[in-house]
């Protein structure tokens, strides 16, 4: 065994690149409480006043501190950046120095300069003149070869929010890879992928040998750029410090080089506490620096920045990067995955006070020890900032080394990575089959020229079937565009850094998503249920609609209705699946539009549910706004019934509640007279 | 058998343990100056209801209540005591938990009937919420225009039966947060063995407008709500009298 794996149990994971096996032999799984936990040292404190100060600094200056306008970001573009090198144990920054934004224009080059400009910067007009001469983008080639088809669903937005201008993001790289094996090992390791893909050079041999050239490149950038901080990441790490840098070293690298939709972490803490319980049972460090080491390291995850456009930030509501860590869940062999790290991890909440990024993520099950999950519940109060999702539910699929990208996307870490591919518009849809494919608010025709409904009011079943022709066209459109934004995406903007820490091959899920869910049901149920009339503008296209008559409204338990939607999932998936997808990708889709349901919203007219032209959708799987008035389980229950293998990229839905309505403040209603007692 | 249910409540997180399916049942012989629900008072108002389909209810959505149960409250729900009663059986035999929220004032030791239906009810009740208003009889009965002796003697009923109960306490500004009566009502439950919970609560006039709605006068016009900081005082007050009971009952064995 290599001396820097001393004291592990081995297996696997010594021959071959699998960290899982080594997790799962090495892990402790812990069901004490939270009494160990460290407080901030005080290099801690003043470390985390300085990003304080600069994030107040960022803010009066209208958002954006620093913006590089001439080096082009990659993982050694730039020298060592430092708060105060005397004080921080996990280092590096994408720039070479704290909240300056790096420069990434391989996404698109007039997205770059935009998101300059708009924050008062201007590109070097060398590199403008580069990217838009010698140099194609990714946002171009996609340009290149979209069809008028495809344009005109982009601009009247009956697709939205595709990434053809921006980094699709949504890869995980499995970033503790760099921690447990060392980068020259993991080259080997390429190497010799390289030399086993096949002889005859087909495309897909050509492109993935040309890729895993990319990957070997970034690999050994990442090193050289872990030696202009000092640190060595060529060999195994050594204990829990270096185990956390050179995971921060993988995921750094990958946030110079991509502006990603979504850069998420994975699932790094029980890997990490491998390390941290053999260095405590060996005396290498004590619980105090141990948690500085974690502090400081959130810290940075904290400081991770994009150069962003108004227009951006205004769809996905901020300025987020997702920074989004797994923590907890139930190994396949029955074994919570908790550990004191995930503890640790949740306890930078309170040294650090709470922030929206990192997105720590609890995979809940029933199972977690009832220890974790009273403090998860005492985070959650102090912070509002966890996140919970069922792993109950995903373990099943994706087994028990799984991470979530983004805020729902649940992918195998290292085996599996996905295409995102934002949402087609149902609403707009069904307003498309009722006027034979000309938009309501443009006049033009986009869709494809079928017969539009005629009479005064709507026929549920003759509406269907026009629905159905619709929706058959728009999967049709929507499918291809993201086939060529993959393509291009793979071909100028291609994910070397995060790919490289991924096996040879992996699964690709081909993530689609809709939009509109519970005002396409409360209006194909008000058309069932109730009378429509429609009503026509001088051009004769259908512009509103009067409904007498209540019908059953989405959110409310109602089987009528809910059917309706669910059917919805399915078809629509089902119409998916039966497209070809770039490099065979594995069909998904997502209800799950947390913010962007505004801007759904503002492109689409007036709907036969009562909806207003311009009215926000209701966000993800949720009821449309007010209508649901049978109580929360009610709600939440429409909801559950949607199917998760028709949208196997996530179900959200945005619950509010007001604290009160959860239970009782644990002061004033312990809920067992001895503990009262005993206080 | 039909019950006269004023509303159900499928998401219940504050009467008693887990997410609770709550049936507010009509009807009140109450009438505390401090109740919020004037409109559960009229016994013959309300929907009237089957126990099936309270039952299927619950059942279409259990998957939510798997540490909780159903409880039943109102108004005064012992007042509807066999409906109750069919309720909780159907419930039982499907391993449902439930929970009455009561003020106790139906009870009677002195009526064999009442008494036999107590008994029944009490085989297929998992916890009690018992409301003691006041535990000082004169003052309670100002409170709540009813003597608190059968009250007393519910709670009395429930200890040597067996049954987990929780006390209820509401703490008004001026009304009944007066220390010495305080210590005395946690005297009093610091001898019930099956004393689980204390739930002290703080009052609120969140209930005004119901009675500007029914055209009723509010009788506590002008009383403010219960400050927190001042509850907790007063719950430590109570908690001070249940111990000193505990501590004389632990001396004499």
């Amino acid at each position: 065994m290599r001396p820097e794996w001393k004291d592990f149990v081995g297996g696997k994971w010594e021959n071959e690149i699998n960290v899982r096996d080594f997790i799962q032999k090495n892990y402790h799984p812990y069901d004490g409480d939270d009494s160990f936990l460290a407080g901030p040292t005080q290099n801690t404190k003043d470390l985390w006043a300085m990003v304080r100060d600069l994030q107040n600094k960022e803010r009066e200056a209208g958002g954006v501190l620093d913006m590089d306008t001439k080096v082009i970001s990659t993982i050694t573009s730039h020298g060592p950046g430092y708060l105060d090198k005397s004080k921080e144990t996990i280092v590096g920054f994408q720039t070479d120095k704290p909240f300056k934004r790096s420069m990434q224009p391989y996404g698109g080059i007039r997205m770059a300069e935009k998101a300059c400009a708009d924050n008062g910067y201007t590109v070097d007009p060398e590199i403008s003149e580069f990217f838009s001469v010698h140099r194609k983008t990714h946002n171009a080639g996609c340009f290149d070869a979209y069809n008028d088809e495809m344009r005109a669903c982009r601009s009247s937005h009956v697709i939205t929010g595709l990434p053809d201008a921006y980094g699709r993001g949504r890869i995980i790289g499995d970033y503790r890879r760099v921690a447990l094996y060392g980068i020259d090992r993991l080259i080997e390791d390429k190497i010799d992928q390289k030399n086993s893909t096949g002889r005859v050079m087909t495309d897909d041999v050509i492109r993935l040998r040309e890729e895993l050239s990319e990957q070997i490149t970034a690999l050994k950038m990442m090193k050289e750029m872990a030696a202009s901080y000092g640190c060595d990441i060529s060999k195994p790490a050594t204990n829990v410090q270096e185990a956390i840098q050179a995971t921060y070293f993988g995921y750094l690298s990958a946030v110079k080089e991509q502006n990603g939709a979504a850069m998420s972490l994975g699932r790094t803490s029980t890997f990490i506490d491998c390390y941290a319980e053999r260095d405590l049972a060996n005396g290498t460090f004590t619980e105090e620096q141990i948690q500085e080491f974690v502090d400081h390291f959130i810290m940075k995850l904290r400081c991770v920045k994009f150069a962003r456009t108004p227009e951006y930030n205004q769809i996905f509501a901020g300025d987020p990067v997702w920074v989004t860590e797994s923590i907890g869940g139930v190994g396949v062999d029955g074994r919570h995955m908790v550990t004191k790290m995930s503890f640790r991890y949740l306890n930078t909440l309170n040294n650090l006070g709470s922030a929206p990024e990192p997105n720590l993520t609890v995979l809940w099950s029933t199972r977690l020890p009832l220890a974790f999950k009273k403090f998860c519940a005492k985070m959650s109060i102090i912070s509002s900032s966890i996140q919970y999702e069922n792993d109950d539910l995903m373990r099943v699929t994706h087994g028990d080394d799984y991470g979530i990208a983004c805020c729902v996307s649940s992918m195998r870490i290292g085996k599996e990575m996905q295409f995102f591919g934002a949402r087609a518009n149902l609403a707009k849809c069904l307003l498309y089959a009722l006027n034979g494919g000309v938009d309501e608010v443009t006049k033009k025709q986009v869709g494809p020229k079928y017969r539009p409904v005629e009479g005064d009011y709507l026929d549920y079943d003759d509406v269907m079937a026009k629905y159905t022709d619709m929706m058959e066209w728009l999967a049709d459109v929507y499918v291809n565009t993201l086939n060529v934004i993959h393509y291009m995406h793979d071909k100028y903007c291609y994910e070397r850094a995060q790919m490289a820490l991924h096996d040879r091959d992996v699964r690709r899920y081909f993530a689609t998503g809709m939009a509109g869910l519970s005002v396409v049901a409360d209006s194909l149920s008000a058309i069932k249920y109730a009378k429509v009339k429609v009503i026509r503008d001088e051009d004769g296209i259908i512009t509103d609609f009067e409904t007498t008559g209540d019908f059953p409204k989405y959110g409310n338990d109602d089987d009528r209705v809910d059917s309706i939607a669910t059917e919805l999932v399915h078809k629509f998936m089902t119409m998916i699946r039966r497209h070809h997808t770039y490099r065979d990708g594995f069909p998904t889709m997502s209800v799950l539009t947390i913010t962007s349901n505004v801007t759904y919203g503002k492109a689409t007219g007036n709907t036969p549910d009562g909806r207003r032209k311009g009215q926000p959708f209701a966000p993800g799987a949720n009821p449309m706004h007010q209508r649901d008035t049978h109580g929360a389980v009610a709600s939440l229950s429409s909801v559950a019934k949607l199917p998760f293998m028709d949208s196997q990229d996530g179900i959200s839905n945005t619950f509010t509640i007001i604290p009160g309505a959860l239970g009782k403040e644990d002061k004033v209603f312990a809920g067992d007279i001895d503990i009262d007692l005993n206080k | 058998m039909q019950g006269r249910v004023h509303s159900l409540q499928s998401f219940g997180t504050v009467d008693g343990p887990g997410v609770r399916y709550v049936v507010f049942l009509q009807g009140c012989p109450m009438r505390c100056k401090y109740c919020h629900n004037p409109d559960t008072w009229a016994p013959n108002a309300g929907t009237l209801m089957d126990s099936d389909y309270i039952i299927e209810q619950y059942e279409r959505n259990k998957g939510f209540y798997k540490d909780g149960g159903i409880t039943v409250t109102g108004g005064e729900p012992l007042l509807q005591i066999d409906f109750v009663i069919e309720l909780f059986e159907k419930a039982k035999a499907k391993g449902i938990h439930t929970c009455i929220d009561s003020s106790g004032i139906t009870f009677n030791p002195k009526s064999p009937e009442i008494m036999a239906k107590f008994d029944r009810l009490m085989k297929v009740t998992d916890l009690v919420m018992l409301d003691i208003k006041h535990i000082d009889n004169e003052h309670h009965k100002e409170l709540t225009s009813q003597s608190n002796e059968n009250i007393l003697a519910f709670a009395q009923y429930l200890s040597d039966n067996n049954i987990e109960t929780w006390i209820r306490h509401v703490v008004v500004p001026g009304i009944t947060d007066d220390d010495e009566y305080l210590f005395k009502l946690g005297y009093f439950i610091g001898g019930l063995k099956m004393l689980k919970a204390l739930d002290v609560l703080p009052y609120h006039n969140m209930g005004v407008v119901k009675y500007e709605n029914l055209g009723i006068d509010y009788p506590l016009k002008g009383v403010p709500p219960m400050d927190k900081k001042i509850l907790l005082e007063k719950k430590q007050v109570i908690l001070d009298g249940i111990k000193k009971r505990r501590a004389e009952l632990a001396d004499k064995q």
